[in-house]
């Protein structure tokens, strides 16, 4: 039998052999796939120490040539056969190991690795983004001019701290123009999902870019805590009681629950009809997974047809083999994780004034199943009497949305915080208290998915304004 | 090198286990004579034995047959004067502390058990490592522990002095099981300060310390570069990967690592020197024949477990200050063969009890 492939972990670029070790098991299986290392936080804390070198390594490059850098890892990314630890891995084997652990179907690794692909690729347009259009000539000599006005930028942090979750390769986009913006990366990746930050630093190492600006540390919760604590900035993941702690905290970015929404306005809600594909796509789009997947619809009237028109749509998206090119839900990693979100809605279901609607779409079968060995939790919609139902404002990591009637007046104030918020309207007054709204991350107007995210609009924090603090500079005329 | 270099000769271990045997027997008459036994011990035998302790017992074997558990509430809720040899009648004795996190600690009373272990021990200890002579720092706990008196007496021992840093793992256990992380980590700096004032300003070659103490200190200093030649730690689960971290990163592959295990009612079990094929996992052995670990099924503790399988540490101090019968450890182990230096079962890789089914709080004792 052969040795699994094992993953290093990456001290500053430079493969460490841990001699503990973790599998990475698929889906319904005992048999793992392969192994990674396991550090220590002692090792993290260690490296930290040379981050200053990893950073003064990276600033040697130019933004033009990050850049190209950037659009050739991409490619390589989706293409190439990289290094993957002793050995190497394809684009398919990539896909293919990915989909068997986190139970992915291909469609959705497809679709995430093209989503990582468009940012490597996109890195320009999205570093406009990020900076408001300056030019980033700025950021290679520390001080310029834009729009004839000086400007100097300096660096908040010698690292940027990343500590993954397993639930979805996209997240890896988020600290991607980390590498752009010449800040090193510490990277924990998830427990059943080295698989995409690996090949992601294998993509840019091999596009040119310094070993030296990846640190790839799967590790334990000491560990986690150990990339927060030596990096002056960090991106975690969380869910509210995180968001809690950390709040006010500027060395630590959480990225908590969405809580994304649809709402529809008072002048379009009777055409609800047109926008059953855009409510289909905003819940389910991903498996559910992300945190721009829409959680709660929100209308003035006609919340019941909805609700039944919408479960109609989602309770055909069942489990398919996960190489099905129809295949649009993911199995869950973590089967106890369905059990909990199930039994916490049929929880929800004992208070009055909801039902659950694709319920009997199914014909009464369980929300949880499953199929050849791998658990699912299956699309599920729960009308709501009242925003005050406790099922109104939840989220999980399945296809899961409420639908609520509530006057347009009283929606602003209700919803409370959002990611994401789709408003289907072209009501200027409703418009004008939208844009206004200090609880709205990321406003589509209009009849767009939740789930669509153009790369020159970054949401839920800014990585350069993170990453970068601008001064004051005066320089005295000769 | 092969596995039969590093094993034992047969007769070694046949000459260990009579020694054993011996040493067994002789204890156990001890505590059970009524000339030399203590009060707690004679008055179980009248009590509560089934058997006769002075006849029955022939062997070591008989003790771990004929014996039940030792009770730890008995070092908590009995008095210490009840553990009393009547030799030792009228010599004050020194009163050690374990535990005791929450609640009543359980307590042992001792003379020179602790000077005899730990003379014991220097004996393994190279002399390039830990200078004789060569002032010693502790950075871990005092107090009520055998551990503080034992160290300077260790440091006396080879000629040398020992300077202290205190920390108290029982407010350490308390901050960490209230999730009170920031002041636990202010409180691990604030020893760790005193330590590097110390290092500074003072020629020290050996340390004595715990592990994450030590990661700690060096995340402060570069402790080969301080001066010192050895550490010697002891505390907390030193996994294999721990250990190599501990030897390559924070020694820098210059100052020797002494790991041990050890605690108040065993003394100090000393370390089989690690070899490549160990790949850094650890094996103890214990002060036999004045303490046995054997490592035995924890459904069913009179069973042992096989060699290379996992167990839990059953320990029994055969001291004329102390007879401790089959004490139950909070610690899982690997159970190892006998080596070259020591001729009997060895305990591998130790953890806490329950380590892979719960977060144990070990904090930085």
């Amino acid at each position: 039998m052969n040795p699994l492939p094992h993953i290093p972990a990456l001290r500053l670029g430079k493969p460490y052999v841990s001699l503990d070790t973790r599998a990475v098991t698929p889906l319904g299986s005992d048999e793992p796939l392969v192994e990674m290392s396991i550090v220590n936080a002692g090792v993290i804390k260690r490296d930290a120490k040379r981050f200053g070198e990893a950073r003064e390594i990276l600033r040697g490059y130019s933004s033009d040539e990050l850049l190209a850098i950037c659009a050739k890892a991409g490619e390589l990314f989706m293409k190439a056969e990289l290094p993957f630890g002793d050995t190497t891995q394809t684009a398919d084997q990539y896909i293919d190991n990915l989909s068997q652990t986190s139970g992915l179907p291909h469609t959705l690794v497809r679709a995430n690795m093209a989503k990582v692909h468009e940012v490597f690729v996109e890195m320009p347009i999205i570093l406009k983004g990020l900076t408001r259009g300056i030019d980033l000539k700025v950021l290679d000599a520390g001080f310029g001019e834009q729009d004839g006005v000086p400007v100097s930028y300096f660096p908040t942090t010698k690292s940027l701290g990343v500590v993954l979750p397993s639930n979805s390769p996209g997240v890896n986009s988020l600290w991607m123009p980390a590498i752009a913006l010449k800040i090193p990366v510490i990277l924990k990746p998830g427990s059943e999902e080295p698989f995409t930050p690996y090949r992601v630093i294998q993509a840019f190492i091999a596009a040119g870019a310094p070993p030296e600006a990846f640190g790839f540390y799967p590790t334990d919760h000491e560990g986690s805590n150990a990339v927060t604590d030596v990096c002056d900035r960090s991106i975690i993941f969380g869910g509210q009681a995180t968001v809690e702690k950390h709040a006010g905290n500027p060395r630590v970015e959480v990225h908590g629950p969405g809580w994304s929404k649809v709402l529809i306005g008072e002048d379009k809600i009777d055409n609800w009809k047109d926008y059953l594909d855009v409510l289909v796509k905003s819940v389910a789009a991903n498996s559910g997974r992300s945190c721009i997947n829409a959680s709660s619809i929100v209308v003035p009237r006609h919340g019941r047809e909805i609700a039944e028109a919408l479960a109609e749509r989602l309770a055909e998206i069942k489990p398919l083999p996960r190489d099905d090119k129809n295949a649009q839900l993911s199995g869950m990693a973590n089967p106890a994780m369905a059990a909990w979100a199930t039994e916490q809605i049929d929880d929800g279901l004992t208070t009055p004034g909801a039902e659950d609607v694709t319920s009997t779409k199914r014909g009464g079968a369980p929300r949880v199943a499953e199929v050849a060995g791998i658990t699912y939790a299956l699309p599920t919609v729960i009308r709501c009497d009242s925003w005050d139902h406790p099922l109104a404002n939840r989220e999980y990591m399945f296809p899961f949305v409420s639908v609520t009637e509530m006057p347009q007046a009283e929606m602003l104030d209700k919803i409370g915080q959002s990611l994401v918020v789709t408003a289907i309207t072209e009501d200027t007054g409703f418009i004008t208290d939208l844009l206004c709204s200090p609880l709205i991350q990321r406003l589509n107007l209009g009849p767009m998915p939740t789930s669509v995210a153009k790369w020159d609009q970054p949401h839920e924090g800014n990585l350069f304004e993170f990453l970068y603090h601008r001064r004051a500079i005066q320089r005295a005329t000769a | 090198m092969t596995a039969n270099a590093t094993a034992p000769q047969e007769s070694a271990i046949a000459e260990a286990a009579q020694r054993l045997d011996e040493h067994a027997v002789e204890i156990v008459r001890w505590h059970f004579s009524d000339d030399t036994g203590c009060p707690f011990w004679l008055e179980w035998k009248e009590k509560h034995a089934d058997f006769d302790p002075l006849t029955d017992v022939t062997c070591f074997a008989d003790v771990a047959r004929l014996f039940p558990h030792f009770q730890d509430d008995w070092l908590r809720y009995e008095q210490p004067e009840r553990w009393v040899p009547q030799p030792f009648k009228g010599r004050p004795y020194c009163v050690f502390e374990t535990g005791g996190t929450t609640g009543m600690p359980k307590q042992r009373i001792g003379w020179d058990d602790y000077k005899i272990d730990y003379e014991q021990f220097s004996d393994t200890l190279d002399d390039d490592a830990f200078p004789r002579g060569g002032n010693w720092l502790m950075v871990g706990p005092t107090g009520p522990r055998r551990l503080r008196l034992a160290i300077e007496h260790l440091a006396n021992y080879r000629g040398s002095s020992c300077m202290f840093i205190d920390l108290d793992p029982r407010w350490v256990k308390k901050l960490i099981g209230t999730q009170q992380f920031d002041q636990a980590k202010a409180y691990m700096t604030h020893a760790v300060d005193q330590a590097v004032m110390i290092m500074k300003h003072r020629k020290i070659s050996a340390l004595f310390t715990t592990p994450k103490l030590l990661e700690a200190l060096a995340e402060r200093v570069s402790i080969p570069n301080a001066g010192i030649k050895g550490c010697f730690v002891g505390g907390t689960t030193m996994t294999p990967q721990y250990v190599r971290f501990l030897i390559e990163e924070v020694l820098e592959n210059k100052a020797k690592l002494v790991p041990t295990y050890g605690n108040t009612l065993m003394g100090l079990a000393a370390h089989k020197p690690l070899t490549p094929e160990d790949n850094y996992s650890i094996t103890y052995y214990a002060p036999q024949p004045r303490a046995v670990l054997r490592v035995v099924n924890p459904d069913q503790t009179d069973q042992l477990v096989d060699y290379d399988e996992w167990g839990r540490v059953e320990l029994t101090t055969l001291t004329k200050e102390l007879f401790l019968p089959r004490f139950l450890e909070r610690d899982e182990v690997i159970r190892r063969r006998p080596c070259k230096q020591f001729a009997w079962d060895g305990v591998g890789d130790v953890r806490p009890f329950g380590a892979q089914k719960k977060n144990i709080v070990e904090g930085v004792y």
